[in-house]
């Protein structure tokens, strides 16, 4: 085995370890902190199965930011449907033989990679643009836009410009899932390509990508609004009452 | 009306307030007054910054992560996509960057990120991470006091990432190292030990109501009664301090009196728990803000009294609605000895708290009360919104009944009804400028400036709809705009509230 497949591999395997390990630890620490009060964002759902709805909602369809701003709405929506089907493109590496809706998706995938790097674009165009956008941006709020193209531009190079061995390329992703490594293909477009999504998934769970996990525990949107039927009681609450009554 | 000290917004053409370019540090010379010895001590809370400032502030933080999902989650997941950037009205007010609501949060989260996050630690200047200096802590001071806590950011961010929970946050970090606003401080004082933010004793108060059913009965012939600390009384009526003397408030007072009478209701208020108001709220403590809410659970204790309804107040309400379960067990589905000692006293017909034009609209739809409608003809009516009541609770069994329920109300006693634009109303509303601890002479910049977006809505209906009274339910709404609308051009007269309107039309019977 060379030291380049050695290194990827290695690279991956932290990766994939900060990544799952960094994101299960925010999710146990936003879990666990109580919610003493009910602060659902009204009018809110009054039922569990309304409060669903409104995540799903804003998950899919990112409700609150299309009611804001129709320019951060296209252009996000842009990116994340096109990044979301570009992932689905990409289970094809993990499973051998692929399954039919993969395989279906495969074209759908490589056209939604142009969205996902428009979306980006344009994200980016507003943080030059728009002088509020400009006051609040960051060193690493570039830099993340810049991290995403890269991977996008990269990706895109192999799928509309020079092909890289994909059949070998399968065998050492396969291989790093069954731990049957197996060498790496030494192009340059995927090595870029490899090493900046696995630099994407180190800096995840320390990086404002924690959005992901945080919608979801976001007690404006996840809270049902029951107050006068329901007592919600944080256990730091609950000990005033035995304090002093 | 002094003349100000800074130049006053200029009204749009249109109901809608153009997006200002941002001009960094124009309200940066804006400090509230900062808390004395007397108030801070009363609340427990050191009076001047001591040398160990920086870590008792580091500590609190720490603290409020560890007690509150809202501030770890809001802290961690923007994504500065910008979406709030022109929600605020003070922002739009001002121009001031620091008002856009993200750029308020990153205050605090640029100290977060360097105490709390990896990346801040290593790299501060890659991800805007900054130490936690004096200059920082003013920054807090000063812009944490130009934030009313009224939630319209939180529509809109994909996230649901809410500025009050932040601004709460850094006051009560503020407040911990001695860094206390007078007026909101100095109103907890008085709630705690007098039993209303005004500070008015229980006889001055007992001779303000009886001078009120004195002028009531002159006007009308009525003997309409306001009841004061009566035992077994079937309803506690709870208002802010504000009803029971200060203009417009007091027309609102005399409605919901004769509400009460035309429904022949067995009520009363309780010197003891003479505020519905809960500065609590706005300095994010909840220990304050429960030690106020218990006055209200003891008075109904002590009355045994079967209902609670609440006057006309927008954080009031919330902390009413939302919060006083949880805080005193004013409420259902309690299964702690705590609750359960009040609850099986509460009458289960009945939501508990019931706001007052839950139980005015009730009424009406009964068929109960009559109304003259033709008195109200010298008014073209519209509803503002108020942020708390819109976005931090409801009215009735619907989503939106906040929105309708006054409304229907409104459109019950009055023959000239016109809403403000759709994007200033609702969820959307924008905030009075003087909510959540800024209606202080001291912020009066900011108030007139922050007042702008509804100024620009409401003087677009003034224009095309000849508009001329400003129906409220808040008691801090009242108090803003008395004082701010004359700045914009309108007599104060044109600010009053729902149940001032209710009064004017309501028809008593001669007993």
């Amino acid at each position: 085995m060379s030291a380049l497949t050695a290194f990827y591999i290695g690279l991956y395997y932290v990766a994939a370890i900060i990544l799952i390990g960094g994101l299960a630890y925010r999710v146990y620490e936003y879990a666990t902190t109580p919610a003493p009060l009910n602060i659902p964002t009204t009018p809110a759902p009054t039922t569990l199965m309304g409060v669903r709805f409104r995540m799903f909602r804003e998950v899919v369809f990112f409700e609150s930011l299309f009611k804001s701003n129709k320019w951060i709405w296209i252009f996000g929506y842009l990116f994340h449907v096109g990044l979301a089907l570009v992932l689905l493109r990409h289970i094809r590496y993990f499973q051998d033989p692929v399954w039919f809706w993969v395989e279906f998706l495969q074209p759908f995938g490589k056209y939604a990679s142009l969205a996902m790097v428009a979306g980006l674009a344009g994200l980016w165009a507003r943080r030059f643009l728009v002088d509020r956008v400009r006051y609040i941006s960051t060193p690493s709020d570039h830099l993340i836009l810049a991290l995403l193209i890269a991977i996008g531009l990269s990706g895109m190079a192999m799928t509309f410009v020079a092909h890289t061995d994909i059949i070998a390329l399968k065998a050492f992703a396969l291989g790093l899932v069954t731990f049957d490594w197996q060498p790496l293909p030494a192009d340059a477009p995927l090595l870029v390509h490899l090493f900046l999504v696995a630099l994407l998934m180190i800096i995840f769970p320390i990086s404002k990508l924690l959005h992901v996990p945080g919608v979801f525990f976001s007690p404006t949107r996840n809270q049902v609004d029951n107050p006068r039927e329901r007592r919600r009681l944080a256990p730091w609450a609950a000990a005033l009452e035995k304090n002093n009554g | 009306m002094a003349a100000p000290q800074f130049e006053v917004p200029k009204l749009s053409d249109t109901a809608y307030t153009d997006v200002p370019k941002v001009q960094e540090g124009s309200m940066g010379h804006i400090k509230a007054f900062v808390a004395g010895q007397g108030p801070q001590e009363f609340l427990g809370y050191p009076w001047q910054l001591g040398d160990d400032w920086k870590e008792r502030a580091l500590d609190r933080m720490g603290q409020v992560l560890k007690k509150y999902r809202s501030v770890r989650v809001f802290l961690d997941a923007c994504v500065h996509c910008g979406a709030c950037t022109d929600k605020c009205h003070y922002f739009l007010g001002t121009a001031d960057p620091n008002n856009m609501p993200v750029a308020r949060q990153e205050l605090m989260r640029k100290v977060y990120r360097r105490y709390f996050t990896l990346p801040g630690k290593i790299a501060p200047w890659l991800v805007g991470a900054e130490d936690l200096t004096k200059e920082t802590l003013d920054q807090w001071f000063n812009y944490y006091h130009q934030c009313s806590e009224c939630r319209r950011c939180s529509v809109y961010c994909p996230y649901g990432i809410d500025t009050a929970e932040i601004t709460m946050a850094g006051r009560e970090i503020l407040n911990y190292v001695g860094y206390g606003q007078k007026y909101s401080n100095e109103i907890l004082g008085k709630v705690q030990k007098i039993g209303n933010n005004l500070g008015l004793p229980g006889p001055a108060l007992e001779d303000t109501l009886a001078g009120l059913e004195e002028d009531i009965e002159m006007d009308t012939g009525v003997a309409v009664k306001m009841p004061l600390d009566v035992q077994g009384a079937e309803i506690l009526f709870v208002t802010p301090s504000a009803d029971f003397f200060s203009e417009p408030h007091v027309e609102s007072l005399i409605g919901y009196a004769k509400v009460f009478h035309a429904a022949g209701a067995s009520w009363t208020m309780s010197s003891h728990a003479s505020e519905a108001g809960n500065f609590g709220l706005f300095n994010g403590n909840y220990e304050t803000m429960r030690k106020v809410a218990m006055r209200i659970r003891d008075a109904a204790l002590q009355l045994g009294v079967k209902r609670i309804i609440v006057g006309e107040c927008g954080h009031a309400w919330r902390v009413a609605y939302a919060f006083w379960n949880t805080l005193t067990g004013i409420g259902y589905g309690g299964d702690d000895p705590f609750s359960v000692e009040l609850q099986k006293q509460l009458d289960p017909r009945y939501k508990q708290p019931t706001h007052i034009c839950e139980y005015t609209w009730d009424l009406i739809q009964k068929g109960v009360l009559k109304f003259d409608k033709s008195k109200n003809d010298h008014r073209v009516v519209t509803f503002h919104d108020s942020c708390n009541v819109a976005r931090g609770s409801r009215m009735g069994d619907e989503p939106g009944g906040q929105f309708t329920i006054p409304r229907n109300v409104i459109k019950s006693v009055v023959n000239n009804f016109h809403d403000m634009a759709p994007e200033t109303i609702g969820e959307s509303t924008f905030c009075c400028g003087g909510g959540g601890g800024v209606l202080t002479d001291d912020l009066m910049e900011v108030r007139v400036k922050g007042a702008l977006p509804r100024m620009n809505a409401y003087n677009a209906v003034a224009q095309e709809r000849g508009v001329n009274f400003l129906a409220l339910i808040c008691a801090i709404c009242k108090a803003q705009f008395t004082k701010v609308v004359p700045y914009y051009g309108f007599d104060m007269s044109q600010v009053g509230g729902v149940h001032q309107l209710v009064s004017t039309a309501i028809l008593l019977e001669q007993d």
